[in-house]
């Protein structure tokens, strides 16, 4: 399964270390990332690979969801489905 | 790699612009569990729901977390109740309670069908079953009633909008130490739909299967802001960029429709297009109206702007979705919709004009305040010209009126949550008992003899 992590707030050093030190813990995947400047947000999109991760989707969620506020960002984390069905045909 | 912007457009139309699944509903065939008694009918009744909606909950905050989708509400419908009851009469109240037991033993917001589809002819175990009604609203939190009254195939039945009108005092009346608020759970339909997710006229048709999921979509908040980025554009672009933002929508509650059907064992029934406002600010149908370029809701030029909305959405949620069905139409509730409640507040806009709308939309005049002393006739007259908009136009037409007692024109109401509140709105003066007192059946129109 795949999900898809986005990372929006203000950019600072060391959220991508952050992000990825806990995604790696939990042996999540990193397939694709890009990052960038939004609507004057850092905004980071990555698309993990859940294969072979420790946590269900929905305990990643959590654990992101504590690290997002720690470092002052908002994080996502979501089926990549979502988006493949509202966006493609 | 999935385009940033589209991620970003998803994750903003949750946070900023108020997207949800509305509801996922949960319809059971209640068919098995009937007995000859009241008792035991309502026990295999409770038992069966139980069993069924077990797990509706779980599954739902389940897939909630896992696509990002808050899902607002979980139902259940049944199988109309006064097929149930026929071998109890009088005793229809036991199964309402077991029914509401059940709901809350599931967990679910509101459980629909206790209901009788009376469109033709009426027994005389489904006219004892809808003499129940005000009480069973009375003595049950969530449970939802509906009664359809006529179809474009059958006609009006003009005894059953009768007794309506009085039903409707009488729940007000059972219901006075809340402002009249069972008759928020009481719809009277004309061309009622048997897949519809909605409430309070949500019910399990006798053509379904088992055991089924219906979802219901919304999004007016998305429709607004799509709308923003055309300011001054031509009406066929405005329909354009509509049609886009329904498809996306459409497109999130087909892919939790079909997950949630295969989680809970049940087959997939429909998803329902319909644009359902909800009382908070950025999530008003009204509102799109308004970013039309309406001045306010309710003026001249609204019948026109929703006849294009509604059709846009349709037209994008169709491809969007597998199985469309339900109400499928942009609701226009008075007390659930907070630019609907400002205009009623100012007066812009009535009775006679929301009759109007009701013939380009879903549903009908829904969720509307009206003083007390209303007559019942005169709500029956209410009843009879929306039932006839639904008869001779083919649609799904619906009454779902709160005569409060003890206030007038002028008072408000306020039901809470996402019933909203709404300031009671005036009917016209002049009655039509002589007309009411008629009954009988008010034949269907010509343009239903298609064979």
């Amino acid at each position: 399964m795949k999900a898809i992590v986005t990372v929006i707030g203000k950019d600072k050093p060391g959220i991508i270390a952050k992000v990825s030190a806990v995604l790696a813990d939990n042996l999540v995947n990193i397939e694709d990332i890009s990052q960038t400047i939004m609507q004057g947000n850092f905004t980071m999109i990555m698309q993990c690979g859940l294969e072979k991760a420790k946590l269900k989707i929905s305990e990643l969620k959590e654990v992101l969801l504590k690290v997002g506020e720690q470092i002052g960002v908002s994080i996502h984390v979501q089926h990549e489905d979502i988006f493949n069905a509202m966006h493609k045909i | 790699m999935l385009n940033r912007k589209e991620i970003i457009e998803t994750i903003d139309m949750v946070e900023k612009e108020h997207f949800d699944v509305r509801t996922i509903t949960m319809g059971i065939s209640l068919i098995p569990c009937i007995r000859d008694t009241a008792e035991e009918t309502a026990k295999l009744c409770y038992d069966r729901i139980c069993k069924k909606a077990e797990k509706i909950v779980k599954v739902a905050s389940e897939l909630e977390n896992e696509y990002g989708i808050p899902i607002i509400n979980k139902r259940v419908s049944i199988t109309p109740a006064s097929l149930l009851t026929s071998s109890f009469c009088g005793k229809e109240v036991v199964l309402a309670k077991a029914l509401d037991r059940a709901a809350k033993t599931v967990g679910v917001d509101f459980l629909g069908g206790y209901s009788a589809l009376v469109q033709k002819g009426m027994t005389s175990y489904e006219k004892s079953f809808i003499e129940s009604i005000p009480e069973a609203l009375a003595v049950t939190d969530r449970m939802c009633s509906s009664v359809n009254v006529g179809s474009s195939k059958a006609g009006i039945n003009m005894d059953a909008v009768r007794l309506m009108g009085e039903i409707i005092k009488q729940t007000a009346e059972r219901t006075k130490d809340r402002d009249g608020f069972g008759c928020a759970k009481l719809v009277v339909f004309c061309n009622a739909v048997e897949d519809n997710p909605f409430m309070a006229g949500a019910f399990h048709g006798l053509s379904e299967g088992e055991t089924v999921i219906n979802v219901g979509v919304s999004g007016p908040g998305v429709v607004h802001h799509a709308l923003k980025s055309v300011k001054g554009a031509s009406v066929d672009e405005v329909a354009e960029v509509i049609k886009k933002t329904a498809f996306k929508i459409t497109r999130a509650g087909q892919l939790i429709a079909k997950e949630a059907s295969k989680r809970l064992n049940a087959e997939f029934g429909i998803v329902d297009l319909s644009l359902a406002p909800t009382p908070v600010m950025g999530d008003s149908v009204a509102h799109i109206l308004e970013e039309i370029g309406l001045d306010c809701v309710g003026g001249h030029g609204t019948t026109a702007a929703l006849a294009m909305l509604n059709d846009a959405v349709k037209k994008g949620g169709v491809m969007a979705s597998g199985s469309v069905g339900g109400l499928s139409g942009a609701f226009i509730p008075v007390s659930e919709d907070i630019g609907m409640i400002r205009a009623a507040e100012k007066g812009a806009i009535t009775l006679s004009k929301l009759e109007a709308m009701t013939c380009v939309c879903s549903v009908g005049i829904d969720m509307v305040a009206v003083p007390g002393d209303t007559s019942a006739s005169t709500i029956s007259g209410m009843i009879a010209d929306e039932s006839a908009i639904g008869m001779i136009n083919n649609k799904t037409t619906a009454v779902r009126v709160i005569p409060v007692p003890g206030k007038g024109v002028g008072e408000s109401v306020e039901f809470g949550g996402l019933l909203g509140s709404a300031p009671i709105m005036a009917v016209s003066p002049y009655g039509c008992s002589e007309f009411i007192a008629r009954g009988g059946r008010m034949p269907a129109p010509i343009h239903s003899n298609k064979n």
